[in-house]
């Protein structure tokens, strides 16, 4: 997986990957062809994590070809990102074919991504969602 | 005390709950009933219905729920707006002053009725003088499509809103004015704010954005604990309470489901969020990096800070084109091997289709239960599958071969892999597809076009 290779890249022993799901919540919309997600902090703590690891590189990577371009911005007041994901609805709006034809559930595909943590921060997380 | 304005949205969407505005208007204060109807493919839908039916065109929910709630707004001064006009604004008008004599209150309701934002009827002459109204997308000029076009409406702003509300409608009704000048037009209305008050303009702006989705910023769909979202068998939608300085606090009526918290309201801001930084709108641009949230109190968030800027000198256009036709085939495949059952049937169906001649622009195939929502990033699905809907779209410009897609779906439950249900609502239906084409205009195009009359009861 691209997303593992990349994250192994910033790996040193003290970092861990964990899903961003643990991390933020999210929600996306759609204009056009265009979904957006916007990447909210669960914690005012992760908030740096966020801006620092979700990188546009990142997600771009995370989606592969399921998009043609991605756009990002930062909201430090809300501890929010957004994500312009370009030709991601496969025509959008009316033309597509897609079940999400609206990009609706997009935000929590990008929640599936794997982001490097402190592992100190890893093991908190991971013991909070333990099954 | 600082006197402050309730705007109470009541729908978020054509469809959304039919309850809301009614439960809006009784369960507590409320100023304004903001109702919102209008997405970027609805002005469409509405256009077909006029092409069948002259008198139709607009949100037949709006007359029927306006009946149900007219006494109550009269008897406690509630006024509204709406665009719930779509294309036939003044079919609308007329629909809600019958309704209001209906039920006893002639005389006593004024429609603000504000036209001038359909310029299907003026395409030809504004192509004509260079008006080029090139897909924002794609750059293709208009002159590409003419012929397909089926509807064309300029988004205006707040200020026929304003003027109406200033001539004493108790009730406006639009075409595609914004969703948030809904809301910013009750402000600029009762508290008098200068249009060119760029970031009291980027205040109601966000208000309105906040609130246009109905329940979506009041626990509806968020995503942040929703197990703790209780009550929404009867969702408190959302109210913003705006003071005279632009801030304002977002809430929702005592006693409803659902929660206003500082989550539900972020998650509302970034949806359908372009870049932050500049939130255009007829009325101005806010900037959506200024807003500050802060929790006060049970269901109460306070909104403040905002800074906008100046509006720009051209207007967004919504037109509507008619693309061709789609439709989408479904079956459903059970344990054991349900996913393999499901690829199985897709190959037969592709070789049946490309065997018959049929030419699509698109047949796409996706495994609801592996990978319809999340594609290739759901990862390899569990072998032990308790079923999986196998669903076949297919899009094409003319609509032979899309009808006769719609005739091969049936025959694989006999003719196919086995275990397999979940046909009982017969053919797929063809649809045909109306496809969005946002373009900008000039406002000076626009503007003087747009007018307001009062019609009374």
């Amino acid at each position: 997986m691209p997303v593992k290779k990349a994250a192994a890249s910033a790996l040193t022993e003290s970092v861990q990957l964990v899903p961003l799901r643990y991390l933020a919540h999210a929600r996306s919309g759609d204009k056009g062809d265009t979904a957006n997600v916007g990447v909210i902090a669960l914690e005012p703590d992760y908030w740096p994590v966020l801006r620092q690891e979700v990188t546009r590189e990142r997600v771009a990577r995370h989606f592969g070809d399921m998009v043609s371009g991605v756009e990002r911005f930062e909201l430090p007041n809300l501890r929010a990102l957004n994500f312009l994901l370009h030709g991601a609805l496969d025509g959008g709006g009316t033309l597509s074919l897609k079940t999400d034809a609206q990009g609706k559930v997009y935000s929590t595909a990008l929640l599936r991504m794997e982001i490097p943590v402190a592992a100190s921060l890893a093991a908190t997380l991971l013991s909070r969602h333990a099954p | 005390m600082t006197r402050s304005i309730r705007v109470a949205a009541g729908q978020g969407f054509w469809g959304d709950w039919l309850e809301a505005p009614v439960r809006q208007v009784n369960d507590g204060p409320i100023d304004y009933l903001m109702m919102d109807y209008l997405a970027e493919v609805t002005m469409s839908i509405m256009q077909k219905q006029k092409g069948r039916n002259p008198a139709m065109g607009y949100a037949r929910d709006f007359p029927q729920v306006m009946e149900r709630i007219l006494p109550v707004m009269v008897e406690r001064g509630i006024r509204v707006t709406s665009n719930a006009g779509g294309v036939n604004p003044r079919g609308c008008a007329e629909a809600v002053l019958e309704a209001a004599r209906r039920v006893g209150l002639r005389g006593k309701v004024r429609v603000g009725l504000v036209t001038g934002d359909d310029i299907l009827g003026r395409l030809d002459d504004l192509i004509a003088r260079g008006h080029a109204l090139a897909d924002m997308d794609t750059g293709r000029p208009l002159s590409n499509i003419r012929d397909k076009v089926l509807s064309a409406n300029a988004y205006i702003g707040m200020a026929p809103i304003v003027t109406a509300l200033d001539q004493g409608a108790d009730i406006v009704i639009t075409g595609r004015v914004t969703d948030t000048g809904l809301t910013l037009g009750p402000l600029v209305h009762e508290f008098g704010w200068d249009p060119d008050d760029w970031d009291r303009i980027a205040a109601g702006t966000v208000a309105g954005h906040i609130i246009e989705c109905g329940a979506q910023s009041s626990g509806g769909n968020l995503l942040k604990d929703w197990r703790a979202v209780k009550g929404l068998e009867n969702p408190g939608f959302p109210i913003a309470d705006v003071s005279e300085d632009g801030s304002f606090v977002i809430t929702k009526h005592p006693g409803t489901g659902g929660v206003v918290n500082v989550a539900s309201v972020t998650e509302q801001l970034v949806y359908e969020m372009g870049d932050p930084h500049s939130y255009i709108t007829p009325d101005g641009v806010a900037d959506f990096t200024t807003i500050q949230l802060k929790q006060a109190g049970k269901d109460r968030v306070r909104v403040s800070g905002i800074a906008g800027g100046p509006r720009t000198d051209m207007l967004k256009v919504s037109i509507a084109w008619f693309y061709g036709y789609k439709a989408v085939g479904t079956l459903v495949y059970s344990w054991p091997d349900a996913f393999e059952k499901a690829r199985a049937a897709d190959a037969i169906l592709r070789k049946r289709l490309s065997a018959l001649g049929l030419e699509f622009e698109q047949i796409l195939t996706e495994y609801v239960g592996v990978d319809a929502t999340h594609g290739a990033l759901a990862g390899p699905p569990d072998p032990d599958l308790p079923e999986v809907q196998l669903r076949v779209g297919v899009r094409a410009g003319e609509k032979e071969p899309v009808e006769r897609f719609t005739r091969e779906i049936a025959p694989l439950v006999l003719t196919g892999p086995p275990s397999v249900t979940g046909f009982a609502g017969g053919r797929p239906q063809v649809e045909e597809i109306v496809a969005y084409w946002p373009a900008l205009v000039d406002r000076r195009e626009i503007e003087p076009h747009i007018a307001v009359e009062i019609l009374e009861a």
